[in-house]
């Protein structure tokens, strides 16, 4: 009974949100907005290793703005929600990588960003992690040596829309 | 320059071994009485900037048949007199030790690491001879030419075996 | 009162907003601690070291100066907005207030207290 006055009260504008008309009201679920603020303000923490970390600054300086997207680097994991992990990963690197991924708060992201974060690029060595999933969880591979900042770009607004099919990431007793 | 090398094969005969000339004058010496040659180097003719010291694995090209498998190779130039020489000290497997000049150039302390690093070449009188480029408890020597380009799961460094076995796919 | 509700609202508005943020992050926030997470931060190493430093005394002198000297400043301000009305007298008295705590800032001066260090 009640969904349907629900519907008759109000309007759809975007799927899975309601409008009451004329008001700036509006009626969706907890998991939309959730999802919507998380993905609207992804906040990376600077963790640039090696050549990759010039193609995200460049991603970040005014021609192709991070800005506008919402993503403002900080320098600490304690106040990051994703770590973009931009180079070559050393096998003595391996544990600080992990251990700054641990200290970033829920919910958190990885997106391993150029080849040598992919899968160890060309160095396959003694010395070379061979990719950065050997140790990391990644949400969003990005390919390439550098990836272009359109292509890190992508990479970002796919992340964005992997946050935003995400359900029930929230509760403190989760 | 000619000169120059003539004075000091002459000065010390026992311990240059030859003196080649390729791009840039070479001095092959022994290991015995290397301290006083480079000291006579450095405080007599002037050589004061050690441009560069590493290490070399000579495992299976014996140019000249020599036996020894190591060599530290310096380069040292003159700022004054504007000459940069080699300096090349052949070092034996079994008793893979050099003398360190690291006293003479501060400089030398952390290329000498590198090659103890790489090599396994230990310098004697250095003040703190350990790894530099490799994680400290690492086991062998990169850059001999027996020694494998990828290491496979038994041999591989047990910090990092750890940390894949803990954390792999996981949160 | 009638001229300090809107005050009231505002600051209960306040109070509201502040409470509800905080209860909201607490409620929907994931939480999952654990022993590296909640280590302190220090780029990624094992911490070393002590945490603590040792800490300069003159920022405290700086800020008991400022307590003093921002408190005769707030006595000013009701004075300068009703002086005409206190004549003479209120002018006078703000003289030697101000002179006593023109003492208090000379001998400050002097003493060096105003150096960094």
């Amino acid at each position: 009974m009640g969904i349907e006055k629900i519907e008759k009260v109000t309007v759809k504008v975007a799927p899975g949100v309601r409008q009451v008309p004329g008001a700036p009201v509006y009626l969706t679920t907890i998991d939309k907005i959730i999802n919507w603020a998380r993905a609207g303000s992804m906040w990376p923490v600077t963790f640039g290793l090696a050549c990759c970390a010039i193609e995200m600054m460049a991603t970040g300086a005014s021609h192709y703005d991070l800005d506008r997207f919402g993503i403002i680097f900080r320098a600490t994991p304690r106040q990051a929600d994703v770590l973009i992990v931009a180079g070559t990963v050393t096998k003595k690197m391996a544990p600080i990588v992990r251990r700054v991924y641990d200290q970033m708060p829920e919910p958190k992201y990885v997106i391993a960003m150029g080849s040598c974060a992919c899968s160890g690029g060309v160095f396959r060595t003694y010395a070379v992690a061979q990719g950065c999933d050997e140790f990391l969880p990644v949400d969003v591979y990005v390919p390439g040596c550098p990836p272009r900042p359109e292509a890190l770009l992508y990479g970002l607004v796919s992340l964005q829309e992997k946050i935003k099919r995400e359900s029930k990431r929230w509760g403190c007793w989760r | 320059m000619e000169e120059l090398l003539k004075e000091l094969q002459s000065k010390f005969p026992e311990v240059i071994e030859k003196v080649e000339q390729k791009d840039v004058p070479t001095i092959i010496c022994k290991r015995e009485g290397f301290l006083d040659f480079i000291k006579y180097l450095k405080e007599e003719k002037k050589f004061d900037y050690l441009i560069d010291l590493c290490g070399v694995d000579y495992l299976n090209y014996k140019p000249g048949g020599v036996p020894e498998r190591f060599e530290v190779v310096y380069h040292l130039y003159s700022i004054s007199m504007r000459i940069l020489i080699r300096i090349k000290v052949r070092v034996p497997e079994n008793d893979c030790w050099h003398y360190s000049v690291t006293p003479l150039w501060k400089t030398a302390n952390w290329f000498e690491r590198e090659c103890y690093d790489m090599f396994g070449i230990r310098f004697k009188g250095h003040p703190d001879l350990r790894r530099v480029l490799m994680p400290y408890d690492w086991k062998g020597y990169p850059l001999r030419k027996d020694y494998p380009l990828f290491l496979d799961d038994e041999h591989e460094w047990k910090t990092y075996k750890e940390l894949k076995a803990r954390y792999k796919g996981k949160r | 009162m009638g001229t300090y509700l809107p005050f009231f609202i505002f600051a209960l508005i306040l109070l509201v907003i502040g409470v509800a943020l905080i209860t909201v992050n607490r409620i929907l926030g994931p939480r999952r601690p654990y022993h590296e997470k909640l280590i302190p931060y220090e780029c990624g190493l094992d911490p070393t070291g002590d945490a603590r430093i040792p800490f300069r005394i003159r920022f405290y002198l700086i800020a008991v100066l400022f307590l003093v000297f921002d408190v005769e400043i707030i006595f000013l301000y009701p004075w300068a907005v009703v002086f005409e009305s206190l004549g003479w007298f209120g002018f006078i008295e703000i003289v030697v207030f101000t002179i006593l705590l023109l003492a208090a800032y000379i001998y400050a001066w002097s003493e060096g207290a105003l150096q960094w260090e």
